[in-house]
């Protein structure tokens, strides 16, 4: 059932499970915090302060610095935590795909529409 | 006696909101979707719901990984919305229904559901914007009750326990001597992926065979497990697990009433369905 690993796994897919839940806690924890606009606020005065409050490890730390939202996920990070950083940078969900799949913008865009199959 | 007078299921996506908030109805990226819900305020207006049963997955407000409840029912008076940290403008507080949330967490319980129930808790995109969509005033004539179900952390909840939670709050809300007409709203989905390389993912046939299988063959879904759900949906395409809860409330057989669907909205395929029980 669904608490076993995949024997094959969905390709391009990290599924968000306690392996990675234990290993992104403090990273998640850190994004939880940003639904506070005060704690935005203090991450953008002072990342390096803010990061190490929340105890990152030095992977996350580099993915944060990064903004690279592969290297977020490797780190133990879930896509709707993630999705509260990039929101302190006003990026959307296009961006953040483009940035994952190698992809412009406009490329990834396209390829959303492309799925209408028309 | 309480009688579930029909189910709603639509995405969430966050834009959504954005969208409201600048008036974009009309916008021709946005129309196809808006356009789906003036015939479901009109079936609204016809049914006359009291009390809405909202089926959703938290994002991140309410709960945090620290404590990650499968399924939680709100038993609150009332409940808020709050920053959710992009911006999106923060919706009306929502009137809730204590008395009924109780009897459903009774009922539940007592059919071996083993809930987290919340007398405090604050509703995220997810709860608020389906609102919004069916009540774009935003007054909320009706009072809510959220359901929450786990679709973030796996091991997550199987599409067949989904569907069984509706069918026992289908049973719970039979079972309440009070005369309240109740609408389900599940909200999620349909196929997307925000996460990793296949990031864009969207499956139009299995969303099309998904929705078609609500109205006549509502268990279809149930043969995959979540990980199967994840190949063919994508990692939050399986927030259609709350559309299931929402369709296991309703008898097996049921009329479809209006149905949209729409790719894409943000990076989400857009679906819409409106169901009455038949007979």
């Amino acid at each position: 059932m669904s608490t076993i690993k995949p024997h094959q796994p969905v390709p391009g897919t990290t599924i968000f499970d306690g392996e990675q839940a234990r290993k992104g806690y403090a990273l998640n924890k850190m994004c939880y915090s940003f639904n506070e606009a005060a704690n935005r606020a203090a991450f953008l005065a002072n990342e390096d302060s803010y990061c190490e409050r929340y105890g990152l490890n030095a992977e996350q730390r580099e993915a944060i610095r990064n903004r690279n939202v592969l290297q977020l996920i490797a780190a133990g990070g879930n896509a709707y935590y993630l999705a509260k950083f990039a929101g302190i940078f006003r990026l959307d969900m296009q961006d953040i795909g483009a940035q994952q799949t190698g992809l412009t913008k406009d490329e990834f865009k396209a390829k959303l529409l492309a799925a209408r199959g028309e | 006696m309480a009688k579930i007078v029909g189910t709603v299921s639509t995405s969430h996506i966050p834009a959504i909101g954005g969208a409201i908030h600048k008036g974009l109805q009309n916008d021709p990226y946005w129309k196809p979707f808006f356009d789906g819900f003036p015939p479901v305020r009109d079936w609204l207006a016809t049914v006359r719901p009291d009390v809405v049963i909202v089926a959703y997955n938290d994002h991140g407000l309410n709960f945090f990984l620290d404590k990650m409840p499968t399924f939680a029912v709100g038993a609150a008076a009332e409940y808020s919305n709050a920053d959710e940290g992009w911006g999106i403008p923060v919706l009306p507080p929502f009137q809730g229904d204590q008395a009924l949330s109780w009897h459903l967490i009774e009922s539940l319980v007592g059919e071996d559901f083993d809930l987290v129930t919340c007398q405090e808790m604050v509703v995220d995109h997810a709860l608020t914007l389906p609102m919004a969509l069916l009540w774009p005033e935003q007054n909320w004539p009706v009072r809510v009750i959220p359901v929450v179900v786990n679709t973030v952390q796996a091991p997550l909840p199987s599409a067949a326990r989904c569907y069984k939670l509706g069918q026992a709050i289908g049973r719970a809300v039979a079972s309440w001597p009070g005369d309240e007409r109740v609408v389900v709203l599940g909200t999620g989905g349909l196929s997307h992926q925000l996460d990793g390389e296949r990031a864009g993912f969207i499956n139009k046939d299995f969303d099309l065979k998904f929705i078609d299988s609500l109205t006549a063959n509502p268990a279809w879904a149930t043969q995959y497990s979540t990980l199967e759900l994840v190949e063919l949906a994508g990692t939050q395409g399986v927030e259609l697990l709350n559309w299931l809860v929402a369709r296991g409330t309703l008898p097996e057989k049921a009329r479809q009433v209006h149905v949209n669907y729409h790719i894409p909205i943000s990076n989400t395929a857009s679906g819409l369905l409106v169901l009455e029980p038949e007979g």
